[in-house]
């Protein structure tokens, strides 16, 4: 009991074990983060000594129309590719688990793009946009394949294309392992009871892997509002920022408008909007958790 | 049975097909960073008439390859090896003594997780500016401290399968703390370091934002940022630029056949983090 009780007590090196890590937590995320909240309501520009003026940062970003317009687009961003990356990754994921020849190379194909950097996906996109489309719309007459990237509309499908081949490997690799993970006699018992493919998936197959439904779902969400260095390789903004998302806005506004201040300012809101999904996705999947 | 045999080929057909038209892309780079400007505006989608390695030659030099791929790579392995020894030195001290001090540190290290990147990045730099920290080790230490999170919440979850038996008997044979974790702990949490490092390999290697704001200088750039400065320099010098991207996918497709089987356990793991 004696040693027991040694064993629990928390010496020095309890602390010594924590601190490298909380310590480069505290500096390098929690206080910036609270500088940061501070930063928003002063008029700070980097090089000033900051003043305190209340939410006169908040109050200014109402009439922000190119910060509306960069929110809205993240946002129908967003539902474009959580449909797309889902969709697909869930239909690719069906197709690898079935045993069929080659599937391995199948999986290794869907999942290459994914291990590459964002800003590199950008600019191989733009290439493939801008110069292998045209040469094929040139040849080929098919208008819709010219002059894209150069309106916002082409801009936006030109990054959910670029963020749906990086992510959709990623995805499927989440739902094969869901898929990977039923138990085959539930699949023959359906089999047996003559349940055709389409009733085995909605009755069987999706109730079992709609867990990984939520995780995939969030995080493509997340993704999706969190996106940065595609946007700054691919459009970069084109034309005339209307193919802007919101961290592309809070970069710009900060460091090449050097408006500190402000753009700390877009950052808070951009936190409460990650902070609101997250919220919600804890929710869901306890209450899911609490129900099975 | 003859049914499901056709639906069976049609699948695979099916596959095939769309696995090829997946990986294209890096068809169309591959084989453009062997042509000359005028070739690859006459023929974007054909094989080049020659395998012509003068692209390379310059995109290497523009792109201080060597410094480029050492700093990158330095920073990469001095993050990680930081990053998995003192979270998992963390997550040890947190998950063996129950206390109320160790579940409220357990939850500040996963409640970080959902700060966005961006929602700090102004403050961060500014203040490691106002210190003289930006610099490589800055960057390293920044690391840590975006990292740590994920790895004392992966080492946490693995701890709990490994019996506080073992760290009784160490103690009760005099082991120092800091020798159990080293020699018994460390090494059982191996599929856990392994994981983790895939994670930031991916994460770190290829990150663009926090190194632009930290060691933007010459010298001390990474492949990413080299590749920035590189499409900015040369817009339009396509067959340039094509020949710079397959350096940097290279080596990541490289790693990726090398460490294939643990990244699906890694992305797994990584996923539910989320």
């Amino acid at each position: 009991m004696i040693k027991k009780a040694k064993f629990f007590k928390n010496g020095i090196w309890y602390w010594l074990f924590i601190a490298p890590t909380l310590l480069s937590l505290i500096i390098v995320v929690l206080i910036p983060f609270i500088i940061g909240i501070y930063y928003s309501f002063t008029d700070w520009n980097g090089i000033n000594q900051p003043v305190f003026i209340g939410l006169k940062n908040f109050i200014a970003l109402k009439g922000d129309t190119e910060f509306w317009n960069s929110i809205f687009f993240t946002a129908k961003f967003a539902v474009a590719c959580i449909v797309i990356i889902n969709v697909v990754g869930l239909s690719f994921a069906m197709l690898v688990t079935r045993k069929i020849f080659a599937r391995n190379f199948m999986r290794t194909a869907f999942y290459l793009p994914n291990l590459i950097g964002g800003l590199i996906l950008g600019f191989i996109w733009n290439f493939i946009f801008v110069d292998v489309f045209q040469t094929i719309s040139d040849a080929t007459h098919i208008g819709w394949l010219g002059g894209w990237l150069s309106t916002t509309n082409t801009g936006f499908w030109g990054l959910v294309i670029v963020t749906s081949w990086q992510m959709i490997g990623y995805v499927m690799v989440i739902y094969i392992a869901y898929i990977e993970s039923i138990p085959t006699d539930l699949i023959e018992a359906s089999k047996i009871d003559g349940a055709n493919s389409w009733q085995q998936f909605r009755n069987v197959v999706f109730p079992l892997i709609a867990p990984a439904f939520t995780v995939s779902l969030f995080i493509t969400l997340s993704n999706s509002f969190k996106l940065f260095d595609q946007n700054l390789s691919l459009t970069a903004g084109a034309p005339g920022n209307t193919t802007q998302m919101i961290t592309l806005n809070i970069y710009q506004t900060a460091f090449s408008a050097q408006e500190m201040a402000v753009g700390q300012a877009k950052a808070v809101i951009m936190f409460l909007i990650i902070a609101v999904i997250s919220i919600i996705q804890v929710y869901l999947t306890q209450k899911r958790e609490v129900e099975m | 049975m003859k049914k499901v045999h056709v639906q069976k080929y049609l699948l695979t057909i099916l596959g095939i097909v769309l696995s090829l038209i997946w990986i294209s892309p890096f068809y169309i780079i591959l084989v453009n960073s062997f042509k000359t400007k005028l070739e690859l505006f006459t023929n974007t989608l054909s094989l080049p008439k020659s395998l012509m390695l003068d692209n390379y030659k310059t995109a290497a030099a523009n792109l201080n390859l060597s410094e480029a791929f050492s700093n990158t790579l330095i920073i990469t392995v001095f993050s990680i090896l930081i990053i998995a020894i003192f979270s998992s030195m963390t997550a040890y001290a947190l998950q063996r003594v129950k206390k109320k001090s160790s579940v409220i540190i357990y939850m500040i290290f996963t409640v970080a997780m959902l700060i966005p990147f961006q929602s700090v990045m102004i403050p961060l730099v500014a203040e490691f500016g106002k210190f003289h920290f930006l610099t490589r080790s800055g960057l390293v230490f920044m690391y840590l401290g975006f990292g740590s999170s994920l790895g004392v919440f992966l080492y946490y979850g693995a701890l709990k399968g490994i019996p506080t038996s073992l760290d009784e008997a160490a103690l009760i044979d005099g082991c120092s703390r800091f020798r159990i974790y080293w020699n018994i702990i460390l090494p059982l949490l191996n599929p856990t370091t392994i994981t983790l490092a895939v994670l930031d390999i991916m994460w770190i290697w290829n990150d663009y934002l926090l190194p632009s704001l930290v060691i933007n200088k010459v010298g001390s750039r990474t492949l990413p940022l080299m590749i920035f400065y590189f499409f900015s320099q040369y817009t339009k010098q396509w067959n340039l630029g094509m020949a710079g991207l397959t350096i940097a996918i290279l080596p990541v497709v490289i790693f990726y056949f090398l460490a294939q089987r643990k990244l699906v356990t890694a992305i797994i793991a990584g996923a539910v983090k989320q």
